[in-house]
């Protein structure tokens, strides 16, 4: 909690929260970003159910079994929902942009990133383009960090 | 779970919802509504055994744990007490909890009760992009409003909704509202007023989004014997279905899925056991109102659908044809429902005490005339907690 301060006549109190935090990666998420480096997308795979996860987790979550494998994701896959916000929210990116679910070739579940490279000046046209079932390729910027933001997914055209 | 223990809604309270209320204090709002419930049932806290108390985040309100603060002002003190907090869905998981204490009989009497103030911050939409882990999805801007856009998509995808479908359901909404004293948006606008409204994230407008509310909500839940000495039109809670599922959305999606997203698929299962407790065979012909928990215009469809009362894609075309206006085969959200009022610390509860009034006979202007059944709805987390409570005039 920090500055506080009384204004009369609008009979309010101004309060902030300022907070900082440190989270600790673990072994699996450490993995994950240390690939993430190399360009490569891994996830983790039960062998009992046959199903691989992203993002990556220590246990199946439906076999309550551990996940005893690492795969490599493909780098193309398909979109199973996405919308483009146009509007600004506090704190989040100027819009526009599109986010989207999208399921790496080989991978059972889908996982979220942007868009680029779209043209989003038409937004209901935009969306058409992205509809589930549409492939998208990933694209890894030039230095990866070994953060998520490290790749987003492109059109294939673009 | 059998429901062996009557317990029944006796009495309900509620605040205005408005933007701002600069009158009072949260806990002042809190304790309105509490007294508002307490008068309604014709008690005083003495009669009161337990309280559950019903918050979301607190980062809107801007106290941490305010739980604790709220204590005196519904009369807990002396009393035991505990929070609930399952996001969006915390009111009906609140109720789902003074249900379990009084069915157990370990209570006669217990106080649901809580308040929001969503609008206390400008930085709403931030804190609950802050619900996501750091790790893999906070960066991607989601938050209440693109989450849902996301399943939104996906759903008119797989049945050709049109975005004036959607518009129809905030109509609707809005001119129901208008007979709802406590409602905060009301009105008779049109479909195109919807469609002209500001686009925010695909293929939501502004009017296909709830406003931020503050206000609060009270029941008080009783036993048998209780209900009998102070109630002659009770609520009863004859079915509680709840149900979680995995935080990460996009499990949700695709031929893996074990709980499709886009349907709010958890309804199958918690819907399922919450008719088979209250004994509801065909929810179309015995259930009369529904309060949905409906932030969004797009999240009626799949409730009604997963739950039983139509088939997958069948909502839009009923709801085109005014099968859930006001009076018709089924009235959907006669309170005008989350779409105009969303205190989300309560929103939930305001669903349940919404039903039980229609069920009691005392939603005033808002009265559907004949209910003998009315089911209330609750979402919370990723599209993650749900809740689904069958209230009736007789109980099971």
């Amino acid at each position: 909690m920090a500055k506080q301060e009384t204004i009369k006549d609008e009979a309010v109190i101004y309060g902030e929260w300022h907070v900082r935090y440190k989270y600790s990666i673990g072994k699996v998420a450490g993995k994950f970003f240390d690939a993430l480096k190399q360009k490569k997308i891994l996830a983790t795979h039960c062998g009992k159910c046959n199903l691989s996860f992203l993002p990556p987790r220590a246990y199946c979550e439906r076999s309550f079994e551990p996940c005893d494998g690492w795969v490599e994701a493909g780098q193309e896959g398909v979109i199973e929902a996405s919308t483009i916000v146009t509007a600004a929210f506090e704190n989040l990116p100027t819009p526009p942009y599109a986010i989207a679910y999208v399921r790496l070739d080989g991978i059972s579940t889908a996982l979220i990133n942007f868009i680029r490279e779209l043209d989003l000046s038409d937004v209901s046209r935009a969306a058409e383009r992205i509809k589930p079932g549409t492939r998208v390729r990933v694209k890894f910027k030039e230095n990866p960090e070994g953060r998520i933001t490290d790749f987003h997914y492109v059109l294939p055209a673009a | 779970m059998p429901n062996k223990n009557r317990v029944a809604v006796i009495g309900v309270g509620e605040t205005a919802f408005k933007t701002n209320v600069s009158e009072k204090t949260y806990v002042e709002l809190a304790q309105d509504a509490a007294k508002a419930a307490l008068d309604d049932a014709g008690l005083v806290p003495d009669d009161i055994d337990a309280i559950v108390f019903s918050m979301a985040p607190t980062q809107f309100m801007g106290v941490n744990d305010v739980e604790k603060w709220a204590v005196d002002s519904v009369w807990a003190a002396g009393k035991p007490f505990m929070r609930i907090h399952t996001g969006g869905a915390t009111g009906g998981s609140a109720l789902h909890a003074g249900y379990a204490h009084v069915a157990s009989g370990m209570y006669r009497t217990v106080l649901v009760v809580g308040a929001d103030r969503v609008s206390d911050t400008p930085d709403a939409q931030h804190i609950l992009n802050l619900i996501w882990d750091l790790f893999y999805e906070h960066d991607f801007a989601l938050n209440t409003v693109t989450m849902t856009a996301l399943s939104t998509q996906r759903y008119m995808h797989q049945h050709g909704t049109t975005e004036e479908q959607y518009a129809r359901v905030v109509v609707r909404s809005r001119k129901n509202a208008l007979k709802n004293p406590h409602a905060h948006l009301k009105g008779n606008i049109t479909i195109d007023d919807v469609m002209k409204s500001p686009r925010i994230s695909w293929p939501y407008k502004l009017f296909d989004i709830c406003p931020r509310s503050t206000g609060a909500a009270a029941v008080v839940l009783a036993n048998q014997e209780m209900t009998k000495k102070h109630c002659s039109r009770p609520a009863f809670i004859n079915g509680i279905g709840g149900l979680t599922s995995t935080v990460f959305m996009g499990d949700r999606v695709g031929p893996y899925a074990d709980a499709e997203l886009s349907a709010e698929a958890e309804f199958i299962t918690a819907g399922k056991e919450a008719c088979t407790q209250a004994g509801i065979t065909n929810p179309m012909k015995q259930i009369q109102v529904v309060e949905l928990y409906d932030p969004f215009s797009s999240t009626q469809f799949p409730q009604l659908e997963s739950i039983g009362f139509c088939k997958p894609g069948e909502a839009q075309r009923l709801s085109d044809e005014g099968a859930f206006d006001h009076g018709a085969m089924l009235t959907v959200n006669p309170s005008g429902g989350t779409l105009c009022s969303n205190p989300i610390g309560v929103t939930g509860l305001v669903r349940v005490a919404d039903a039980a009034l229609q069920v009691m006979g005392k939603a005033g202007e808002s009265q559907v005339p004949g209910v003998r059944n009315a089911l209330a709805t609750a979402i919370g987390g990723s599209v993650q907690f749900v809740s689904c409570t069958i209230l009736g005039a007789d109980h099971v």
